[in-house]
């Protein structure tokens, strides 16, 4: 039987060893940016409402004040992402495609399971290590969906959900005050209430409130749906006069140095 | 459900607590500056404090007034902070006894950093700044490595943020990198004040440890003094 052909496509696990011993020898790895993050999704009276906070960051620092968490799946879905952001953005995108082909091919929008699906498959297949936690929500011919999936490709279908470092302080929100058949109103100020709690309790959760409410056959993605951590005015101007930064200027005889240079080489 | 997160069997061996030996040493997280000028000498730090992701106080002073009016200001672990607080001042009031005057800041400064060496094989997890007035009545700032290594400074930053703060302590108060600067100039307490607040709400931003409050004391001749700003809570 013929060895089989390296694919050309996908994910190289050429380095993996290699990584491991240079990293049991002190060479660390490079760490990503992860989006310690609050995520959630609810069901309400009309469809589903997905929020999240707009903090990513690298160790200790905030790398980015207001990035996007909520990523487009389709027209009518859209994801949630927290765990490593690069893992979350590229997981999307590539299913964003996928599922903008299917639809072409089947000629009907695409299930909001079938979209949970592939993406369970796709991320177990790779074992938790594409740290993507996904909150996935949309509005499809059945109804209303949401779920959670997992790094490992575990799902979960629920009437409310949170994921990422602040899960429990939004969840606190959710387990005191969810109920069946929210209005609009009520269901966006819950799932605002639930990312504040995040955004102010957990450390890797910060900034802004984004929201996306999905009802049948329309999306209001909402950026900055609250904005409560506005910069404070800086007490002065910090401009430095014209001239302040010192500067090599090359001299003459410099210039006329390298010319002479120049000149042998040549 | 995760999965991963099943538990293991009652027959698999438990290897955790031979790995990771519980360490005494917790970083609180949070951010200490002192600036001194001609007359006065400024300790600035935020009031958070935290255990990784999360925040176990907004409002946990890790500024102390000593009974000579000198501040010392804190960063690294809060517990052993307050203890060595709780330490330099019984001898300060001890020397105040002893001696029926109080202490002066040099020789506090110096029994700080005698306190901090004489703990050398289990130190204080504590990066300490001591500010108060010398005995020509100039702002003196000192700041220490956890094992008393102690230096005489104008401007200095400690804790969570201090990458990012001290950089511009040294471009805004020691004249680093401008070149028509006087690099002996000292700061008006007024100037002071103003980079210390901004140089919190900037590290406010980027920083996920520091936050909630700021307190900034001013000593000068007349004792210390105490100012309050909120910072942001995210």
């Amino acid at each position: 039987m013929a060895p089989p052909a390296e694919p050309s496509t996908g994910f190289k696990f050429d380095n993996v060893k290699r990584n491991q011993l240079l990293g049991d020898k002190g060479y660390g790895q490079p760490t990503a940016t992860k989006t310690g993050t609050t995520i959630v999704g609810i069901i309400y009276k009309d469809g589903v409402i997905l929020g999240a906070d707009t903090r990513a960051t690298a160790g200790p620092i905030v790398a980015d004040k207001n990035c996007e968490k909520i990523h487009y799946l389709a027209p009518n879905m859209y994801c949630c992402g927290a765990g490593t952001a690069a893992d979350t953005e590229f997981t999307t995108k590539m299913f964003s495609s996928q599922l903008a082909l299917h639809s072409l091919s089947t000629g009907r929008e695409a299930r909001v399971v079938t979209a949970m699906t592939m993406l369970k498959q796709f991320l177990f297949k790779y074992q938790g290590h594409i740290g993507a936690a996904l909150v996935l929500g949309g509005y499809d011919v059945t109804g209303p969906h949401l779920f959670t999936i997992h790094p490992h490709g575990s799902t979960d279908k629920l009437p409310f959900v949170t994921m990422g470092s602040g899960s429990l302080a939004a969840m606190s929100v959710f387990e005191s005050r969810w109920h069946e058949g929210l209005s609009r109103e009520d269901g966006l100020e819950l799932v605002k209430d639930a990312i504040e709690a995040g955004i102010f309790n957990d450390l890797g959760s910060g900034s802004n409130v984004d929201a996306c409410v999905i009802t049948k056959g329309n999306v209001e993605y909402i950026r900055g749906f609250s904005r409560p951590n506005e910069r404070a005015v800086k007490e002065q101007s910090y401009r430095f006069a014209q001239g302040t930064t010192e500067f090599i200027v090359p001299t003459a005889t410099a210039q006329g140095e390298e010319a002479a240079a120049m000149d042998v080489s040549a | 459900m995760d999965l991963a997160m099943q538990a293991r069997p009652m027959e698999a061996p438990i290897e955790a607590h031979n790995h990771n030996r519980w360490s005494p040493y917790v970083d609180n997280g949070g951010t200490t500056l002192a600036i001194a000028g001609a007359d006065y000498v400024l300790v600035a730090s935020d009031t958070r404090q935290s255990d990784g992701y999360l925040i176990n106080s907004r409002y946990s002073p890790k500024a102390f007034v000593l009974s000579n009016n000198a501040v010392l200001g804190t960063s690294g672990c809060s517990a052993d902070s307050k203890r060595l607080y709780e330490v330099l001042e019984q001898r300060a009031q001890l020397y105040q006894h002893r001696h029926d005057r109080q202490i002066s800041t040099p020789a506090l400064a110096q029994l700080l950093s005698n306190t901090m060496y004489s703990r050398r094989m289990l130190p204080y997890y504590v990066f300490p700044v001591l500010a108060g007035i010398d005995a020509k009545g100039a702002g003196a700032a000192y700041s220490y490595d956890a094992v008393g290594n102690m230096q005489r400074v104008t401007g200095v930053c400690f804790g969570s943020a201090s990458a990012l703060i001290q950089p511009f302590l040294d471009n805004q108060v020691r004249f680093k990198n401008q070149r028509d600067a006087d690099p002996n100039r000292l700061l008006t307490r007024e100037e002071a004040f103003k980079i210390a607040v901004d140089a919190f709400t900037s590290a406010t931003e980027r920083d996920i440890y520091t936050g909630d409050y700021l307190e900034i004391f001013i000593v000068d001749a007349a004792g210390a003094h105490k100012e309050m700003r909120e910072l942001k809570h995210d």
